[in-house]
């Protein structure tokens, strides 16, 4: 597993994906940051994690989209499979690839906030608790991407079906509210993953939603090992 | 080393393998012959842990692979038809991975380079795989399917688009791992399994239709035996008819157009018998001419198409059988 996690790290800096990501990522965040904070002349920061969370929609699936749609391509696919390694660690090992990526990038631009705390008062308490939240929600999202890449051909239908199905999870949320029975608008919107997000936007540690999330990142995990495993028994 | 029993592969409601069944002793060089879409490549993949079968069961090693694929899958090195290798990586980084990926406990940098070596791609361990000529590449998969030295190596097509002298390469590569390992490569060459393998497995739509040693298939191209004559003075059908009289002649063909007077027609004979004495004698009592009178051994080829023939028969059979 480890042998696939160290080609994957190394094959972001190889192409130029790697670089293309953190330079967006840190791009996009610096811009957003600064129309949040230093546009509004305030060193509140849950706009600039709400912001950030829309934002991930597009970034991550660049991440993911190549993960398995280049194995099947070059058919390298065909060498991890007949591999003494199991399907999972093989899924396990990209999926922790694309996130030490999107980790990195996310703790990285957590140091603009030690120079915003120079010049105002950033509670430290509410932004531990979105780094923690942002991290996780990245976390679904990336199982998401690399479920889709697993079961698309090209990188490209690979990122387009992930920002799809990201979309929905955000606009279930949207939805939910103009549902007029109780319980339906409150199912679904338990479903959705910004839904989940306002405790931790308001610095409360919840449980529930940490579940949540773990739980969205292991049933695409799942889903994603099934449908590598679903290729050899067609 | 490799144990199949009843080995079935369906997709959709098309079988690519159709109860198939053999047995691949320990260091045997075996070859897995067929005409393209003939079910080689399903094999190799089943057996390989790539595919999953629809019935039937695989051992390699004595480890069945659809129970235990790990345990199963650590005894084989396999090339895939298509070398699976990335392109972004140097040969010494590919080698690299798959060392670790299989998990290997051998020293590693004399481990590679030893077989670096014996496949001759050393002197482009640090250049990029994508930058390689076809032959190169063809031989880092090999190379890949060494990492680890497994008793069982399994090639497909290992020969496909190589130049003459590297296919005389690759054969001599073959034959020197066969001393040690068991191998079993597919092929659709004739020739290659001829000059590597000691024993041929014709498969044919998804059933087996033959499996003997080497030599013996050779032994049969011996006996049987064959004359190509071209004859002229008479029309084609006045020959062929006085060819046929000829004693111990089985079959007479005309194998091409009339070319300037005479018609090549192709004397098939009981094994041993050699009629060109009778052909000639024929022609100077009929006051015909004789242009050309060659003998012409069974080859290999002329036995594949019969098996295939034969195997067409035998799958007939089989259906009315099952319709019955």
């Amino acid at each position: 597993m480890l042998a696939i996690y160290k080609r994957e790290m190394k094959a972001y800096f190889i192409t130029p994906l790697g670089y293309v990501f953190l330079g967006v990522f840190l791009l996009v965040s610096g811009a957003v940051f600064c129309f949040s904070t230093f546009y509004e002349m305030t060193s509140d920061l849950t706009e600039y994690f709400s912001t950030m969370l829309f934002c991930f929609i597009i970034l991550l699936p660049l991440l993911t989209m190549k993960l398995f749609t280049e194995e099947k391509k070059a058919r390298t696919e065909q060498l991890l499979l007949t591999s003494p390694v199991s399907v999972f660690s093989v899924v396990f090992a990209k999926f922790l690839a694309a996130y030490t990526m999107f980790a990195g990038a996310s703790v990285f631009s957590g140091l603009y906030f030690i120079f915003l705390s120079f010049f105002g008062n950033v509670q430290v308490g509410l932004l531990f608790g979105n780094i923690f939240a942002i991290l996780l929600i990245g976390m679904a999202f990336i199982a998401v991407g690399v479920f889709v890449s697993a079961i698309t051909e090209s990188q490209l239908s690979s990122a387009i079906l992930t920002i799809g199905i990201l979309l929905g999870f955000v606009m279930i949320s949207m939805l939910a509210d103009y549902i007029p029975v109780e319980w339906l608008r409150f199912a679904i919107s338990s479903l959705s993953v910004f839904y989940r997000y306002q405790n931790f936007a308001h610095g409360i540690f919840d449980i529930a939603a940490l579940v949540y999330y773990l739980s969205i990142t292991a049933l695409f995990l799942a889903l994603t090992v099934r449908s590598v495993d679903r290729r050899r028994w067609r | 080393m490799i144990r199949v029993e009843h080995l079935s592969k369906r997709y959709g409601n098309r079988y690519a393998l159709d109860d198939v069944s053999f047995e691949i002793g320990e260091g045997e060089i075996v070859g897995l012959l067929g005409a393209n879409g003939a079910g080689k490549s399903t094999t190799m993949n089943i057996l390989t842990g790539y595919l999953s079968a629809t019935e039937g069961e695989v051992y390699v090693g004595g480890v069945s692979v659809l129970d235990d694929p790990t345990a199963a899958k650590r005894k084989i090195g396999y090339l895939p038809e298509q070398p699976p290798l990335y392109f972004d990586m140097t040969v010494k980084e590919y080698l690299d991975f798959v060392y670790e990926l299989k998990g290997c406990s051998f020293p590693r940098e004399a481990h590679l380079s030893e077989i670096m070596n014996v496949v001759k791609i050393a002197d482009v361990r640090d250049r990029l795989i994508g930058h390689l000529s076809k032959g190169y590449r063809q031989r880092v998969g090999i190379a890949s399917a060494l990492v680890g030295d497994p008793p069982l190596l399994i090639f497909d097509e290992p020969t496909v688009g190589l130049d003459p002298k590297q296919i005389i390469e690759v054969r001599n590569l073959l034959r020197t791992l066969g001393k040690k390992h068991t191998v079993v490569l597919s092929t659709h060459i004739l020739s290659e399994v001829q000059a590597v393998c000691e024993r041929i497995v014709v498969i044919k739509e998804g059933h087996i239709v033959a499996n003997e040693r080497t030599e013996d298939i050779t032994r049969r191209l011996e006996t049987e035996s064959r004359f190509r004559a071209k004859i002229a003075g008479a029309t084609a059908g006045e020959i062929k008819e006085a060819l046929r009289q000829i004693r111990d002649v089985t079959r007479v063909e005309q194998t091409g157009a009339r070319d300037g007077e005479s018609y090549p027609f192709t004397v098939e004979t009981k094994s041993g018998a050699d009629v060109r004495r009778a052909i000639f004698n024929l022609c100077v009592s009929k006051g015909w001419v004789l242009y050309g009178l060659e003998r012409r051994g069974l080859d290999l080829e002329d036995v594949f198409v019969r098996l295939m023939d034969a195997g067409v028969e035998a799958t007939d059979a089989k259906d009315t059988k099952k319709k019955r």
